[in-house]
């Protein structure tokens, strides 16, 4: 074979390979929504209990993420759970803005969901959202209930 | 008596050295083909040549079954998913499922098939018409010269090839649950983003594919220039390679998969 007719091809080859690399993580993966991370502002709250809320869930607020979950720690001291999150820098919030954890759908993963308060001052990096609302656990939810249902049969036999 | 006792042992015996021994000769075959690889950088055409042959060539067999497979992907999960309510979630699952296993997996496993048997093949023959030791006769380094292009060229095309098969894959996915069965298009692709992630799943396909490439080739190019030099033993060799390269895939799969997502 001539070697510019085989040098085209191996181009042609590589050039398909690049591109397909390229569309899996554009189109495919969230590389376009990962570049973005150097304007964002670092903030944490606490929780009672954070259920299945993972590193990188969205945070989202009316719906829209504005930012991701960074990491979720325990402080030892106050027997809580800790979550760092990283928001975009275009949203800004107050600071008595309350955070609950939500899920997406019936079966869906969980998220950190924001509701903005009325304060006059925006929250700043390395500050803390002191509002949250800890996850909905099913086991307890249950158990309430039943125990509700007990305290009425209760009633009603009296 | 005590010797007709201690034959299986001495069999048993004989046959544990020659596995080590072969281990060893393959892994200083290896070594031999990475130290003489400049080479095959100074004269890149040659590379540039195998690339063509086991890539490049390869191309049609990896397009059509990626396709394949993604549209079969997009048909069952769709079929599963319906069930519980979450058709738009088949993106999701057709895009992890390729990029996480099934792009470098069976890119690995055809591109062992389509260009490791003809690479054994190859360098099998050339030695059983004895124009590697030709090759020696005139101080060329046969290593350097035919094994070293060979490896860094099925080296280079093997990442490419799975990512090709991962796209196209995708892409026949696409076509079986949005523009055949109708699922929604944005649900479909923006739940498919919002799950894969770039380095987690993408990055570690490349890595696996990688590491298939660096497999498949050097267990071909060993298998070929230790074929005995006869029709038979190119003929076992070629066999061997196809066979013991498929092995070594789904092993260092299930090796890498553990390694990469255990529990994350």
């Amino acid at each position: 074979m001539e070697r510019t007719v085989l040098d085209l091809w191996v181009g042609v080859f590589v050039a398909a390979g690049i591109a397909a690399l390229l569309i899996l993580a554009l189109k495919v993966g969230n590389a376009s929504a990962t570049f973005n991370v150097g304007d964002t502002y670092r903030v944490s709250a606490e929780f009672d209990n954070i259920g299945g809320l993972k590193p990188r869930a969205p945070v989202k607020s009316a719906g829209v993420v504005v930012g991701r979950v960074d990491q979720i720690q325990f402080d030892n001291e106050r027997f809580r759970a800790r979550v760092m999150m990283n928001i975009d820098k275009r949203y800004q919030f107050p600071r008595d803005s309350s955070l609950s954890i939500l899920t997406s759908g019936l079966l869906g993963e969980q998220y950190l969901g924001l509701e903005a308060g009325g304060d006059t001052e925006n929250i700043k990096d390395g500050e803390s959202f002191k509002l949250t609302q800890s996850a909905v656990v099913l086991e307890k939810l249950i158990g309430q209930f039943l125990f509700n249902k007990a305290a009425e049969g209760g009633d009603t036999k009296k | 008596m005590l010797d007709r006792l201690a034959a299986p042992l001495r069999r048993l015996g004989r046959q544990c050295i020659n596995a080590v021994w072969r281990l060893g000769y393959a892994s200083r075959f290896f070594l031999f083909v990475l130290m003489r690889s400049g080479t095959s950088f100074r004269r890149f055409q040659l590379v540039i040549k195998e690339i063509y042959f086991a890539g490049v060539l390869s191309l049609i067999i990896i397009i059509v079954s990626g396709l394949f497979v993604g549209m079969v992907l997009g048909l069952q999960g769709y079929e599963t998913l319906q069930k519980y309510g979450s058709a738009e979630a088949v993106g999701t699952l057709v895009a992890l499922s390729l990029t996480r296993e099934l792009g470098p997996v069976v890119a690995a496993l055809l591109f062992a098939s389509r260009a490791g048997s003809a690479m054994t093949a190859e360098i099998g023959l050339m030695k059983a018409t004895e124009q590697i030791s030709a090759m020696e006769m005139m101080a060329v380094d046969p290593i350097a010269r035919v094994v070293g292009p060979r490896f860094w060229g099925g080296l280079i095309s093997m990442p490419l090839l799975a990512a090709m098969f991962s796209a196209v894959g995708v892409f026949g996915g696409y076509l079986i649950a949005v523009v055949l069965i109708g699922v929604d298009e944005g649900a479909f692709w923006s739940q498919m983003q919002n799950a894969v992630d770039y380095r987690d799943d993408i990055l570690n396909g490349v890595i696996k594919s990688v590491v298939f490439g660096v497999a498949v080739t050097a267990i071909a190019l060993f298998e070929g220039y230790d074929a005995p030099p006869t029709a038979e033993g190119v003929s076992r060799a070629t066999t061997r390679t196809v066979v013991t390269s498929s092995l070594a895939i789904l092993g260092l799969d299930f090796v890498l998969t553990a390694l990469m997502f255990r529990g994350a």
